[in-house]
């Protein structure tokens, strides 16, 4: 009698552990899940608002045509990329990051440029944008690091082997962007 | 460590609410002994109005601290687009929801965030901050006032701050009633014995060492919160030199105009510029030398 009573009471604590480790993997990878889709629109905020600067800059600036070109290729190039990998819409995200750079160095040289109000908000959108996916990249690395550390520690990983929950990869920061953390077009 | 910091605030807003209930209990017995005669009256008094301050302030504490330092809330992100989307930022790493913003009109550089906790939060800048602040100094400084919201320290700051207007306004009342005649008769009680007079005597130290008492808890419980809450700015805008740079220019700035006295705690930077007492104990915030000093070794 005692017996059996020790033996369920067991079995039950077993199966609460268990479920407790399970949910807390299933809420670390929709952390996960979120922290992306946040970079995600961010991403997107971005591309819409590319066509409006480019029409802006470009009644302004007649000779920089190249710079505005290969911000528009670079995203278009962004909207035909598989929304699963992850790894290289971050590169093209940089590159294009770095691009936008350029383009708010070219506004230095057009007074008339920097004094238009469209350009005042367009600029400070984008910087906002800018941040959002340096911010959100941050966030998402901290969350993916909280799976990861689940799904490799004892006891969790037993878990974790048995619903393949798999490790999600760290999003790299550019080597430009570790010297200074983020992007900042005033000043 | 973080959310050691969480469990630890909270665990200790307890203790400080506890200790200040006793603190206003205690006033309120001596205040009610020496003016009124009555030692029961006293404590009734003072978990009345004690009651009242708190459930005014934990109810509508964003509302009272912000008219208390005439800020104005903004609605839209187009009505300070830079402060707003920095906000959003901060609130995005913190993980924790957008606060409410407002707004106050004076050019010294300062901020502070208030609320119960994170879902009911607020954080106010000056337009001084505004102007003289980059956006990566505007980061550091709306960082440190997130990691307020996060880690719980405006519940505790709400929660003193009301427990230190309610023994304010028992002294107040006692004081009022001493003056205009309604206090305590002698002459009943002539001869009373030694017991009556220490006791006399007693009462009159805790009344006047009370609201001393108050304060002191109040200014060190904020002084160490600053440290902690610059150390986790950095933690997320991952960008110690903008706090640092902040923090220069906030402190060789000229003191605010209309800062509320009571909220001065609650400011990154004390607002009223007080000279340092040597002993240091009345200051709400550590020196700036200091913080900076510990960001520059982050």
């Amino acid at each position: 009698m005692l017996t059996t009573i020790i033996v369920i009471v067991v079995i039950v604590l077993i199966i609460a552990i268990y479920a407790g480790i399970y949910n807390g993997l299933v809420t670390a990878r929709t952390h996960t899940q979120e922290s992306w889709s946040q970079i995600d629109v961010q991403l997107k905020r971005r591309n819409d608002l590319i066509p409006n600067l480019v029409s802006t800059v470009k009644g302004y600036t007649k000779y920089e045509a190249g710079t505005l070109e290969k911000v528009v290729a670079l995203r278009n190039q962004m909207t035909q990329i598989p929304a699963g990998d992850h790894q290289q819409m971050m590169e093209v995200s940089d590159q294009l990051t770095s691009s936008l750079k350029s383009i708010f160095a070219l506004s230095e040289n057009y007074p008339d440029l920097k004094a238009s109000q469209e350009y005042t908000k367009l600029m400070e959108e984008l910087t906002n944008t800018e941040n959002k996916i340096a911010y959100s990249r941050q966030l998402f690395n901290s969350t993916a690091a909280n799976l990861n550390i689940k799904i490799q520690s004892f006891p969790s990983n037993i878990v974790a082997k048995v619903h393949h929950f798999v490790q999600v990869d760290y999003l790299e920061v550019p080597e430009t962007e570790k010297a200074a953390p983020k992007v900042s077009f005033d000043d | 460590m973080l959310y050691q910091q969480i469990a630890q605030n909270k665990r200790r807003t307890i203790y400080v609410m506890v200790g200040f209930v006793l603190l206003v209990m205690v006033i309120g017995m001596a205040i009610g002994y020496v003016f009124f005669n009555s030692v029961i009256m006293g404590v009734v008094m003072a978990i009345i109005i004690g009651g009242i301050y708190m459930v005014m302030m934990i109810s509508q504490s964003t509302s009272v601290v912000m008219s208390m330092n005439h800020a104005q809330e903004i609605t839209d992100e187009s009505q300070a687009p830079e402060l707003w989307h920095i906000v959003e930022d901060m609130a995005l790493v913190a993980q924790v929801p957008m606060p409410r913003v407002f707004i106050i009109r004076d050019p010294s550089p300062n901020a502070f965030a208030t609320g119960n906790d994170p879902e009911h939060a607020a954080v106010a800048a000056t337009t001084g901050i505004l102007e003289r602040l980059n956006r990566e100094e505007l980061e550091g400084v709306m960082g440190h006032e997130m990691t307020h919201v996060r880690n719980y320290d405006i519940r505790l700051q709400t929660i003193s701050l009301a427990l230190a207007a309610a023994i304010s306004v028992l002294v107040n009342i006692g004081m009022h009633s001493f003056w205009w005649g309604g206090g305590r008769r002698d002459r009943d009680n002539e001869g009373g014995g030694y017991l009556q007079i220490i006791m006399m005597i007693l009462s009159v130290l805790v009344i006047i060492l009370g609201p001393v008492a108050a304060t002191i808890a109040q200014m060190a419980l904020s002084r160490n919160r600053e440290y902690l809450a610059d150390a986790g700015s950095v933690e997320l805008t991952r960008n110690p030199q903008g706090m640092i740079s902040a923090l220069q220019k906030i402190s060789t700035a000229q003191p605010m105009k209309a800062a509320d006295a009571s909220s001065v705690a609650l400011y990154i930077s004390d607002p009223l510029k007080n000279k340092h007492s040597f002993s240091h104990l009345f200051d709400t915030h550590p020196p700036m030398e200091k913080r900076i000093e510990r960001l520059e070794q982050m």
